[in-house]
């Protein structure tokens, strides 16, 4: 891949957590260091233990494969290899390769002098997946409670996990992740596209600056929350939508197991009508 | 002023956690690994099974020989084929069950006039006969739902004259828009405080309507339109289910399809003649004492109070925890007459048709005054 003429400045030394100079350096444009031989390490393996079971499997249809963590009976041991246990391997794999690339982000950002916005908000990410195949199944006491790794079956193990609790839809961290993903897109739609209406003006006339996108909204809503606010909202939005998914799932079961309606009935008996 | 904020946020952590259920739990896995079919339940707040009272005394084999009751007493029009000994023995049993204690109205004359037993004069008496033989029915013709377990008035009653879990007709509101709820957005217990419609027990706790709301195409086609509130009354009567029995939707169903009988568990079926049975209950034994029954004993829109899950079940998968009372009860496994046909058990392929044209199964059959209203959206979508 050709070098950039700025890609240069970028390739500072030191900065790294592990391995000290070992590993401090690029293959092409990209940096390796300590953490990317270990996402290359897991991920490599992990993907080839994903093919590996899904050839013990019946299909290869790539929408069928699946591989499912153990039956609830070996709570939380290690399960045979064909009955879950490649499931765990895989998901160790999987949990290893996205926290190396997460330490990956934060030397390169040492190295950069810059803030750990990014490893920060990728990390929610990895939150929300370690919630669903570890946190959540340590409460319960069994790694069957984790998800599947198959296309259409794990979402099968969302829809069932969903009718678990009658109707998802009343979970009150649901509500809040759901509500967060449709105003980070109300957001990202609205961002979008007022800069896409900046940087294309009419013919004959010039681009406009950010003073022309804080007048818009301005007038629209009566405030702009600026060049820089509206990506620190952006993030906020984000963020949020994925903490609060990972909440909603810890908290069924390990916390609520009967229909999330019936949850808010605690409002119905307040002492103030009730 | 840093104390004070530990303490105001130590007291919001705790006010959290008392919508939570922080005990332990227990799991059943029902289905393959890994596809979430699983009961969680909360070992504190699991229904405890309720307690089975002591028979007055035990019934042996030399007691069900000699005299038949309708020899020794008279105007005994059910019971009859029961032996004296059997007959005062069941009588006993229900003084416990359903009027206990002593008193004018209580015990015997709950039901019975001291001065002359034989008199039909108390309505209770008219009722409890009616119960009997619906009993005897449900014991006999309804094995395809309570096996050899069967019921007994206990199983309902529990030593109330009235069981605690029944139904009758809503009302549908104020006329007219403003507050008007339409049966539905109020966050009723019978639907597991969802905003379900809650109307459901009339359509499917009596007379025949069937639920044809899943569709056997991936797509939405022009075969098959199913109202909102009508699929939403389905989804109300599910949610009853679930919460009578005190177990989630993956009990019987797999939600790859809610449809398909291949993908559900064996308790789908005993559900499906549950339904059916709950029906008989209805049609046959507690609407025919409409008459029968003082103002006081109905519900607001004059119909009387009737069965639905939670009447047997009571938060519980196997009433009184599947612990049968008819060994020591015999004399309500029957007989009760000419065996009625049983229902027919649910076909994968033979209600394909149906499932395709759901506007036909809700109006086929002697009840089609039952039919909903989302029907006629089904009509127009036809035509």
């Amino acid at each position: 891949m050709a070098l950039l003429s700025f890609e240069r400045k970028y390739r500072v030394r030191g900065g790294t957590l592990l391995g000290g100079d070992l590993f401090d350096f690029w293959v092409g444009p990209f940096y390796v260091g300590f953490f990317g031989v270990t996402t290359a390490f897991f991920s490599v393996l992990g993907t080839a233990l994903i093919l590996y079971a899904a050839s013990l499997g019946p299909t290869w249809n790539p929408w069928l494969i699946s591989i499912a963590p153990p039956d609830l009976k070996y709570g939380l041991n290690l399960a045979p290899l064909k009955e879950g246990g490649f499931w765990q391997i895989i998901t160790c794999c999987a949990i290893g390769a996205f926290v190396s690339w997460t330490l990956r982000q934060v030397e390169i950002s040492r190295k950069l002098g810059m803030g750990y916005h990014v490893p920060f908000a990728y990390s929610f990410a990895v939150f929300a997946y370690i919630s669903l195949v570890v946190i959540r199944p340590l409460l319960l006491g069994a790694w069957g409670f984790g998800f599947p790794y198959g296309i259409f079956s794990h979402l099968d193990w969302v829809s069932n996990t969903g009718y678990q609790y009658l109707h998802f839809h009343y979970n009150p961290a649901h509500m809040l992740a759901v509500s967060f993903f449709f105003t980070t897109t109300l957001a990202l739609a609205l961002h979008g596209a007022l800069i896409l209406s900046a940087v294309n003006p009419a013919k004959g006339s010039t681009v406009k600056t950010p003073e022309y996108e804080d007048g818009f909204f301005r007038d629209l809503i009566g405030y702009s929350i600026g060049t820089l606010g509206i990506h620190r909202l952006g993030l906020f939005l984000a963020l949020n939508a994925g903490f609060w998914s990972a909440i909603c799932i810890i908290i069924s079961g390990p916390f609520w197991t009967r229909g999330w309606p019936e949850w808010w009935t605690w409002w119905l008996n307040l002492p103030i009508w009730s | 002023m840093k104390r004070f904020v530990h303490v105001i946020a130590a007291a919001g952590a705790a006010l959290l956690l008392t919508g939570c259920e922080v005990g332990m739990k227990e799991w059943t896995q029902t289905g393959y690994r890994g596809a979430a079919l699983e009961q969680i339940t909360d070992v504190s707040s699991k229904v405890k099974q309720g307690a089975i009272p002591p028979t007055p005394y035990p019934l042996d084999a030399s007691m069900r020989e000699g005299e038949r009751a309708n020899v020794t007493y008279q105007n005994v029009q059910v019971l009859g084929d029961l032996s004296t000994e059997e007959f005062n023995h069941l009588m006993a049993s229900m003084n416990t069950w359903i009027a206990p204690g002593d008193g004018e109205t209580q015990g015997c004359n709950y039901c019975h006039n001291p001065e002359n037993m034989a008199s039909d004069e108390k309505y209770t008496k008219i009722v409890a006969r009616k119960m009997i033989q619906m009993t005897r029915n449900i014991n006999a013709n309804w094995t395809s739902h309570v096996q050899q377990t069967g019921v007994t008035c206990w199983t309902c009653h529990r030593g109330n004259a009235v069981p605690v879990n029944n139904w009758s007709n809503v009302s549908n509101g104020k006329p007219g828009l403003r507050g008007n709820k339409f049966g539905q957005n109020t966050p009723d217990p019978t639907v597991g405080y969802a905003s379900l419609p809650t109307g459901m027990f009339a359509n499917y706790l009596q007379g025949t309507q069937n639920i044809r709301v899943a569709s056997d195409k991936a797509l939405a086609s022009p075969d098959h339109v199913v109202s909102i509130k009508n699929t939403e009354q389905t989804y109300g009567l599910m949610m009853h289910l679930s919460q009578s029995l005190g177990v989630n939707c993956t009990y019987c169903h797999n939600s790859q399809s809610f449809r398909a009988w291949n993908l559900s568990r064996a308790q789908r079926n005993t559900a499906w003649y549950g339904i059916r049975m709950v029906r008989d209950a209805n049609d046959e034994y507690i609407e025919t004492l409409t008459n029968v029954f003082p103002a006081n004993r109905k519900g607001p829109a004059g119909d009387p109070l009737k069965v639905n899950c939670a009447t047997c079940h009571q938060g519980q998968a196997k009433p009184l925890g599947g612990v049968s009372m008819l060994p020591e009860h015999p004399q309500l496994r029957g007989p009760v007459g000419a065996v009625t046909a049983a229902a027919t058990p649910p076909d994968a392929n033979a209600t394909t048709e149906a499932f395709n044209k759901p506007a036909t199964m809700a109006t086929a059959g002697p009840a089609s005054n039952t039919a909903a209203a989302g029907d006629a959206g089904m009509k127009d979508a036809e035509k």
